[in-house]
């Protein structure tokens, strides 16, 4: 099925992206990781009505995606999932806010207007951020780096092992969906007479394989835990670039960049 | 129903964090003291089939569209509430992460408006007191069985759904992102996640009812042991969800009415105040002043080539003063440029 295969294709670009080599890839998962969480949270932390800091916000991503040499144009095909809801709940916005803002030849722009269009920026910042954490980051090193901030070891190893079935058992879907439509041509989705044969076949099947699967590694002598990679030590140059990170974020959050740059020009 | 990070200022954000949180805490030590390590791979295919199973389109008969899968009530339903929160806060971090479906910090509202209403609420309040309910016995023991696990389905997916898209509202509402006032938020999110939510829960049921007939003991308290007591009664169910749908339409009701106007203030005062006290910030002090920004002001009587001009209203408290706007205009426009020379660079560097 198209979705499937497309989630499939997604899934190992992200694996492609983060194993190629740059300043950012080499960084600590650590040290990606936090600057990406005080990142977002600062972008959120703006105003509503503060659409003049996020071209100012743009550019930290901007710089880390040139330097990482990643496309910027990758992470905008995500947009899909979040835009819908963000633009449901910023849409109505322009119509209960009518405050005038200021006025641009015969056009009034609405402090509603403003917000929306910040409510936007915000979505495409949050996520540029994110996606920039984990096309730079190897998925077990994230993991391990999740253990480092003592996230319960049962969540990671989950998260490992969910992370590796999840391709196979997409692989497999992917396989089913493929044969069904050829049995049942010009049909769109899954028949409701398949509805529950079709997922409870795979649930099973996998079920009694995953079980299989646990007795054999508990019989090579597993016991729970994984051992992670071998992270790299958190030099002085992650630490530098967390509290410099830091501090710039800071910076620009307590300085208005956008009006002093204005205010060169314009008096 | 996947929020994103825009939509919810810090403090509610951390606030759902706090609260997942604390679930997954409850839910980790739970499991460790059954020693349930040996969950661990069903728990991980669990997840991952969620993950492929919402990707697949079930057709709706009599319609075009299609539905999806309701992962947190089937994976209670498999592996029991503590492990099916668990499975569905994986799967909600790596659709965050990997597909950006949702948000790093929206990840907290998001575990707990599917995960948590589906996993806990949809066992705890519906599975398990209708499956060891009486409900139905009249129709021979499969047939009861099966009736059981077709309204347990639906009902936790409807009133799951119905929960995690209030609370999607809330949240958006605390967090003082939109304009739309909170009943006609209410009014426009619950109808459709009703649908929604009825749509998963046939899905989800005929799933597992697959299941039931092939391997019934793969699904919690089907098959109780023989000579357990304390079952519930017929009556303590209804009861139970008579209070549930009490509560949850007359909720509903309340603030979808057509003046919700009292609750609306009552909860959140007028949107500016919410809004500033949310999120501890004194809109007005926006930008701080500075020593920079004196220096710059006199370097701008030489370099400003726009002097003494104004737009209309531009010293709104909005804040959007002229300055601010060929300023971000300028920074985007650097902002293009990097973009451009990095591509450019890319290339050649290929």
């Amino acid at each position: 099925m198209e979705r499937l295969d497309r989630a499939l294709g997604e899934f190992r670009q992200m694996e492609e992206l983060a194993v190629s080599d740059s300043p950012i890839h080499r960084l600590h998962p650590l040290a990606k990781f936090l600057t990406t969480v005080l990142y977002i949270l600062i972008v959120v932390s703006y105003p509503k009505y503060a659409l003049r800091a996020m071209p100012v916000m743009a550019l930290f991503p901007i710089l880390l995606y040139q330097i990482a040499r990643i496309p910027l144009s990758l992470c905008f095909y995500r947009l899909r999932y979040i835009l819908p809801l963000v633009c449901a709940v910023g849409l109505f916005n322009p119509f209960f806010d009518r405050t005038p803002a200021f006025q641009v030849g015969a056009l009034t722009v609405t402090g509603g207007m403003i917000s929306f269009l910040t409510l936007l920026c915000k979505g495409v910042l949050c996520l540029t951020a994110s996606f920039l954490l984990v096309a730079t980051t190897r998925f077990d090193a994230l993991c391990a780096a999740l253990r480092k901030l003592h996230v319960p070891s049962l969540l990671t190893n989950l998260l490992l092992l969910t992370y590796r079935y999840i391709t196979v058992l997409m692989e497999e879907a992917s396989a089913m969906t493929t044969a069904y439509h050829l049995r049942a041509p010009g049909q769109k989705g899954i028949h409701i007479s398949a509805w529950g044969s079709f997922l409870g076949q795979l649930l099973l099947r996998s079920m009694d394989r995953a079980e299989d699967l646990f007795r054999a590694m508990q019989l090579r002598g597993w016991h729970g835990h994984f051992h992670y990679v071998d992270l790299p030590s958190f030099t002085a140059r992650d630490a530098a670039y967390v509290c410099g990170g830091a501090a710039l974020l800071a910076l620009v959050r307590l300085v208005d960049i956008a009006g002093l740059v204005g205010s060169l020009l314009v008096r | 129903m996947h929020m994103a990070d825009a939509l919810l200022a810090p403090a509610v954000a951390a606030t759902m964090y706090v609260c997942s949180g604390t679930a997954a805490g409850a839910s980790v030590v739970k499991l460790r003291k059954d020693e349930a390590t040996e969950k661990l791979p069903m728990m991980a295919v669990g997840a991952a089939l969620v993950f492929a199973g919402q990707m697949i389109n079930y057709t709706i008969p009599g319609t075009g569209s299609s539905g999806h899968l309701c992962g947190g009530m089937m994976l209670s339903a498999l592996l029991g509430p503590q492990a099916g929160f668990l499975s569905m806060i994986i799967v909600l971090t790596i659709q965050c992460l990997f597909f950006a479906d949702g948000g790093l910090l929206a990840l907290g509202a998001n575990i707990w408006n599917m995960a948590f209403y589906g996993c806990f609420v949809g066992y705890y309040l519906i599975w398990r007191p209708i499956m060891k309910s009486r409900l139905f016995s009249g129709m021979g023991e499969r047939g009861a069985v099966r009736a059981r696990i077709i309204l347990a389905s639906i009902l936790g997916c409807v009133i799951t759904l119905q929960l995690g898209a209030f609370s999607v509202v809330l949240e958006t509402q605390l967090s003082g992102i939109t304009e739309l006032p909170f009943g006609a938020f209410v009014a426009l999110m619950q109808p459709i996640h009703l649908a929604i939510g009825l749509i998963e829960g046939l899905i989800t049921s005929a799933v597992l009812l697959f299941v039931y007939e092939a391997r019934p003991e793969r699904l919690m308290d089907v098959t109780p042991a023989a000579g357990e007591k304390h079952r519930f009664s017929l009556g303590t169910t209804v009861a139970i969800l008579a209070v549930i749908a009490a509560l949850v339409g007359g909720g509903l009701s309340l603030l979808a009415s057509s003046h919700p106007d009292g609750l609306e203030w009552a909860l959140f005062g007028n949107a500016e105040e919410g809004y500033a006290a949310n999120m501890a910030l004194d809109e007005e002090d926006f930008g701080v002043r500075s020593g920079a920004a004196d220096a710059a002001a006199n370097i701008q009587d030489h370099t400003a080539f726009l002097p003494d001009y104004a737009l209309k209203g531009s010293d709104s408290p909005i804040g959007t003063t002229v300055s601010g706007l060929v300023g971000s205009l300028i920074v985007a426009g650097a902002a293009a440029g990097i973009c451009l020379l990095g591509g450019f660079f890319r290339r050649r560097r290929r």
